[in-house]
């Protein structure tokens, strides 16, 4: 009787390590498995069709290639910031050997100017972008809630968006460049030209999305919500700030996550054409270099930008679950 | 007894695409401080649109509505509403959703400290000081609905109004609320105007039971003054000859002289109850 007993419970306790043992295998298998087995189909047939495919640069770079070429922009990296302390150490030298010499001396400190790495040229990616779609923010959510509390203004505002919205941004950059060089003159400019074609253009194509997902979010404001502001007698002000507010951050949320998508996207384009030392400007220059390499360092670029807009997105989805309330609204 | 309330002779009427609607016509309701006064009626006959007059938040197209003798223009804190589905703010705590109506309405006329104990005695007094700091989607539709009541009742209003406030609860819930609510206005003596479709809520709670007539051009049909000593119990009450009496009268009017022919429709909202209301009574 006893020992039938203890072999049901060996036997269910052995079940039950099992199920545990597939979940989790499943579990596994899901988040890390299947993903691995997915890239590693795609680096095989890439590493293939790369090796049958001959262009004027040579063969196209397949994976092993484009790792070559993040190790030797990363070297690239090296040597250029070694470089910099260098140039800076010999400045300092003959800046305090002048000075030794001649104490009324007032020594004269010059920035390095060698070319930009592979690496700042992310962070000059990364800083444009941003600056475009703050920009847009700015303009596009105090806009779009204007639309979404009055009627009259989304019908007179909402065919323009509607028309611009499509609007590519090699389209507008021409237009860009030539009202920044004519108005933003200046002898000593903060920011390169180049910085500020790029940032606007950004800032067009990512205003839209912002702009339809807060008039939207305003406006479909339940309407017992609205009478709770009226029975309070909230002033218009307030009412925005405690009720309107709130209600749209999670579709003002969504809108800001698809515009940064839009401004990643855009940007890469913008910067080649207006010469912004991101990476758009990389890719472009590596195009026009033609080097045995090119082809590699662009695919590299390729994975870069990639990795980045999926991390862009990331963040987006992170700052979107703190601030929401309705957390049934954010989704991957 | 002396008039807090006057609602004079309203009529209301709705412009639609296939001309004027009247949906009420000759609304005519004087109510004292105090007084406890439920709305009954089958759905589409006005209900709502009297309350809403009431609260300000419908203009009636003649006639209007006098609160201490000044007319009613705009919707205010003085007419607080608790709305059907709660309406609490889903991002706040059920003490920021009181704490919002009482920032409101005694800014100047309170310190922080009073504020917040205003806040807490209120929430306390619909038993909800337990949960003060749980957000609506963290606590029971019953719960919600009580925070509703704390909110209504933070703004120290002059007149009460209830939407059906206990209408989306199940029945257990519902009876649970109206013993709360009948605690409460024996502690506040409050003055409360309330929409019900339940006849044992109506005699249960109220000193009179108006009944509305079927729309369109609803008006009042019958006022019923309920005598019974307070407090009420319900289980006492449910032998109660007279209990009894009133309720039969109530479901008399409902159902004999207001029989309503209803489309076996899924007609429960009062919008498309008010359409489907109409068609009928075209057809008949």
């Amino acid at each position: 009787m006893t020992a039938n007993t203890a072999t049901l419970n060996k036997n269910t306790a052995g079940q039950t390590m099992l199920k545990w043992l597939s979940t989790t295998l499943n579990r596994f298998g899901t988040n890390l498995v299947y993903p691995a087995i997915g890239i590693a189909l795609f680096l095989f047939l890439w590493s293939i069709t790369a090796q049958s495919i001959d262009t004027s640069l040579g063969k196209f770079p397949g994976p092993v290639a484009v790792a070559e070429q993040f190790e030797s922009l990363y070297q690239d990296h090296i040597t250029e910031g070694e470089k910099e302390v260098a140039f800076y150490q010999r400045q300092e030298k003959r800046n305090a050997a002048r000075v030794a010499k001649d104490p009324s001396y007032q020594p004269k400190i010059r920035a390095y100017t060698g070319k930009e790495t592979f690496f700042d040229q992310i962070i000059t990616s990364l800083v444009t972008v941003m600056s475009g779609f703050l920009l847009a923010a700015i303009i596009a959510i105090p806009l779009g809630i204007l639309m979404g509390l009055n009627k009259n203004v989304q019908a007179s505002v909402n065919p323009i968006v509607q028309i611009f919205k499509p609007v590519s941004p090699l389209a507008w950059l021409p237009l860009v460049t030539m009202v920044v060089s004519a108005l933003y003159v200046s002898d000593d400019p903060l920011v390169s030209k180049s910085f500020i074609n790029s940032m606007i253009t950004v800032s067009l194509c990512s205003l839209w999305p912002m702009v339809i997902n807060t008039s939207l979010g305003v406006a479909s404001l339940d309407k017992d919500l609205v009478n709770v502001s009226k029975v309070l007698r909230l002033s218009p002000l307030t009412h925005v700030k405690k009720i309107v507010l709130p209600a749209s951050v999670p579709m003002i949320f969504t809108g800001m996550r698809l515009s940064l998508g839009v401004a990643w996207m855009v940007l890469i384009a913008a910067e080649m054409l207006a010469q912004n030392p991101g990476l758009g400007k990389f890719v472009w220059d590596e195009f026009q270099n033609g080097s045995s390499e090119s082809l590699a360092r662009i695919m590299a670029a390729v994975i870069v930008i990639g990795f980045i807009g999926f991390l862009l997105d990331r963040t987006m989805l992170q700052l979107q679950k703190m601030v929401s309330w309705d957390k049934s609204s954010v989704s991957a | 007894m002396s008039t807090l309330l006057d609602i004079s002779k309203i009529d209301m009427v709705f412009p639609t695409p296939k001309g004027d609607f009247t949906a009420l016509k000759n609304v005519d309701l004087q109510i004292a401080k105090g007084e406890f006064i439920s709305l009954i009626g089958h759905s589409g006959c006005g209900k709502s649109t009297v309350l809403n007059i009431v609260a300000g938040l419908y203009q009636a197209t003649t006639g209007g509505v006098l609160l201490n003798g000044k007319e009613v223009r705009e919707p205010g804190p003085e007419r607080a509403v608790v709305f059907q589905n709660h309406s609490l703010l889903p991002w706040l705590t059920a003490y920021q959703n009181v704490e919002l109506a009482v920032q409101q309405v005694f800014k100047n006329k309170m310190t922080k400290t009073e504020r917040h104990d205003w806040i807490e005695h209120n929430l306390k007094l619909v038993h909800m000081d337990h949960a003060m700091h749980k957000r609506p989607d963290e606590i029971s539709g019953g719960m919600k609905q009580r925070v509703g009541i704390a909110r209504a009742l933070a703004m120290q209003p002059e007149v009460l109004l209830m939407d059906e406030p206990f209408g989306a609860l199940d029945a257990l819930t519902r009876a649970h609320m109206q013993d709360s609510l009948m605690e409460i206005q024996a502690e506040l003596n409050n003055t409360v105007i309330m929409i019900t479709h339940d006849v044992d809520e109506a005699v249960l709670l109220s000193d009179r039971i108006v009944m509305m007539t079927n729309g369109p051009a609803a008006t009042i049909g019958e006022i019923l003054e309920i005598d019974l000593e307070r407090p009420r119990n319900r289980v006492s009450l449910a032998q109660d000859a007279q209990y009894n009496q009133y309720r039969s009268s109530v479901l008399s009017f409902l159902y004999e002289k207001q029989r309503k022919v209803e489309v076996m429709a899924s007609s429960s909202k009062s919008e498309s109850a008010e359409k489907n209301n109409k068609e009928t009574l075209k057809q008949a």
